[in-house]
């Protein structure tokens, strides 16, 4: 009898704690599903606008219905996995590099003081070069298209990964290294366990911003002669007039690209040190 | 085992051409003694202090510990702050084991060790926290496990206690010399609270400033643990005060170490 009832009340517990799990969720996801619903049905209105329009109805492939049954198709040929691959590891292999360079480099004008005193207006000044207008140089200088394209997501990517962490470096308290020193720290043990996490967070905020501005530069700097890659694909979608197809690959960008910022937002999390409430 | 620590001929200035901030220190304090340096705000006690630490380097004169010139900072001579300065990433027990990790110590020893150390500082239940989650007091009760974790030969104390409330002050200045005798590490205390130096030293050095000097001292012979309700404690206030007092004189002359006031307990 007792056991019974223990057991009773132990599928009670589970049963209020999936039911309150449930409620969580979708109170916490009530407010983005409105939001998409509403884009949704602004883009359903526009396609219906677009086909009822004489002037406009061989654009009508770019409505939802269309969009998402190209999709499917996109999905079930194995076409639109082969081209994020390729364009994930184009950017993937870009932001390595955008951290390879932008970190070491980061640190040393967030250090040094005379380093940023020299380094800030040529950096400033090629910062705001787009990094689509490297795309001549690009395409001159590197043996290969994909090399071209990893160097204009590099240029790309970091110019945010390094102010942040130079940014990071001038914001810690200089106690830290003080106390550090007077414990005996080394060159390297100073960077490894003072330096390093003390700007974790801003170098992933930085990484963060780079991640959206590569994924920005991705699709145009793919229409450079590669075969692959979602930019490709939308490009080849235009040349054939697969309007269907071409709306399905931008959803799927703005899709990856919302992921992959989600991805970034967690990491960031993860590295940040203040005590929240 | 406690350190001898020379002062010899120190003067300091902090620009070639400034005024000097420090004018011929010369003192010596014995292994395990425990000294308290006093003076008004500016005097360049906190400056003697960081060099003895190995942070700065005397214009002229030099810092010596156990005979060997202090060039850079050694966890053999530990300094605690006016902040106790964690790392906020860290919890208390690898924020306190952070000296020994910089001086190779395995994770696995210097746990045990930390946690014997936390223990003393009355903080054994606090081991996985985050050091922002803690008090002032418990954040410098870390900084102390952290300072001792190294076995230092000597503490050095940067008004460590100015921003604690009254009550954690007052256990601290209690438990931190009572530490020090108990491990026989010399300590050396920089304050502006006559108290304090009463309360923490055997002997008080008194500063000067415009430039900063040592330009008297007072042995204090009393029994611990100090009470500041005691005759004798208020008896050697008086008299610190008073000495303190006529270090504003012009005509302060600097101190010899085998000048010094003692009031017997």
């Amino acid at each position: 009898m007792t056991s019974a009832s223990a057991s009773l009340g132990k599928n009670h517990t589970d049963m209020s704690s999936l039911v309150g799990g449930v409620l969580w969720l979708a109170n916490q996801l009530k407010y983005p599903v409105l939001g998409c619903l509403c884009l949704l049905a602004l883009w359903w209105f526009g396609g219906y606008l677009i086909k009822n329009d004489p002037d406009l109805s061989a654009f009508a492939a770019f409505a939802p219905g269309p969009t998402f049954s190209a999709l499917y198709a996109l999905v079930l040929s194995g076409e639109l996995v082969q081209a994020i691959t390729s364009s994930l590891y184009r950017i993937l292999v870009g932001l390595l590099w955008g951290v390879a360079i932008g970190v070491p480099v980061g640190v040393l004008i967030g250090y040094v003081g005379i380093a940023m005193k020299i380094a800030n207006v040529p950096f400033q000044v090629l910062r705001m070069i787009s990094p689509l207008a490297w795309m001549p140089i690009a395409v001159l200088a590197f043996a290969s298209w994909d090399a071209a394209i990893i160097f204009l997501i590099v240029m790309a990517s970091v110019w945010p990964i390094m102010f942040s962490t130079a940014h990071g470096v001038r914001k810690i308290d200089p106690n830290w290294f003080k106390v550090a020193r007077n414990l005996g720290a080394s060159g390297p043990q100073m960077l490894s366990r003072i330096i390093l996490p003390a700007i974790m967070m801003d170098v992933v905020a930085g990484i963060r911003l780079a991640v959206g501005v590569a994924w920005v530069v991705l699709v145009p700097a793919e229409y450079l002669g590669v075969t692959s890659g979602l930019g490709y694909a939308i490009n080849d979608a235009r040349d054939t007039l697969s309007y269907d197809t071409l709306a399905a690959i931008v959803l799927v960008i703005g899709v990856i690209g919302y992921c992959l910022d989600w991805l970034c937002g967690l990491l960031v999390k993860r590295f940040n040190w203040h005590l929240e409430d | 085992m406690g350190a001898t620590i020379s002062l010899d001929y120190i003067s300091h200035r902090y620009q070639a051409a400034g005024p000097n901030t420090l004018v011929g220190i010369n003192n010596c304090i014995k292994p395990g003694e425990l000294c308290a340096l006093i003076g008004r705000s500016g005097c360049g006690k906190s400056t003697l202090l960081h060099m003895m630490a190995g942070l700065l380097i005397p214009s002229e004169g030099c810092v010596r510990i156990n005979n060997k010139q202090v060039q850079k900072p050694s966890a053999k001579w530990n300094m605690m702050f006016q902040k106790a300065s964690l790392y906020p990433w860290m919890s208390v027990k690898e924020n306190a084991a952070l000296g020994l990790l910089f001086a190779g110590v395995s994770p696995t020893q210097a746990s045990e060790k930390i946690d014997g150390l936390l223990d003393m500082v009355g903080l054994h239940d606090k081991k996985d926290a985050r050091v922002q989650s803690l008090s002032g007091g418990q954040q410098q009760r870390v900084a102390l496990a952290r300072s001792l974790a190294t076995e230092p030969e000597v503490l050095l104390l940067d008004e460590p206690f100015s921003a604690l409330d009254a009550f954690t002050r007052s256990a601290l200045q209690e438990e931190v010399p009572a530490i020090c005798r108990k491990l026989n590490i010399t300590m050396v205390t920089v304050t502006h609270d006559i108290d304090e130096a009463i309360t923490m030293a055997d002997r008080v050095l008194i500063m000067s400033q415009n430039p900063g000097r040592i330009v008297d001292e007072l042995s204090v012979d009393l029994p611990w643990p100090r009470r500041h309700m005691d005759h004798k404690f208020q008896h050697l206030r008086d008299e610190l005060m008073q000495m303190f007092v006529q270090t504003e004189t012009p005509d302060s002359q600097p101190t010899d170490t085998s000048i010094s006031k003692t009031v017997a307990a």
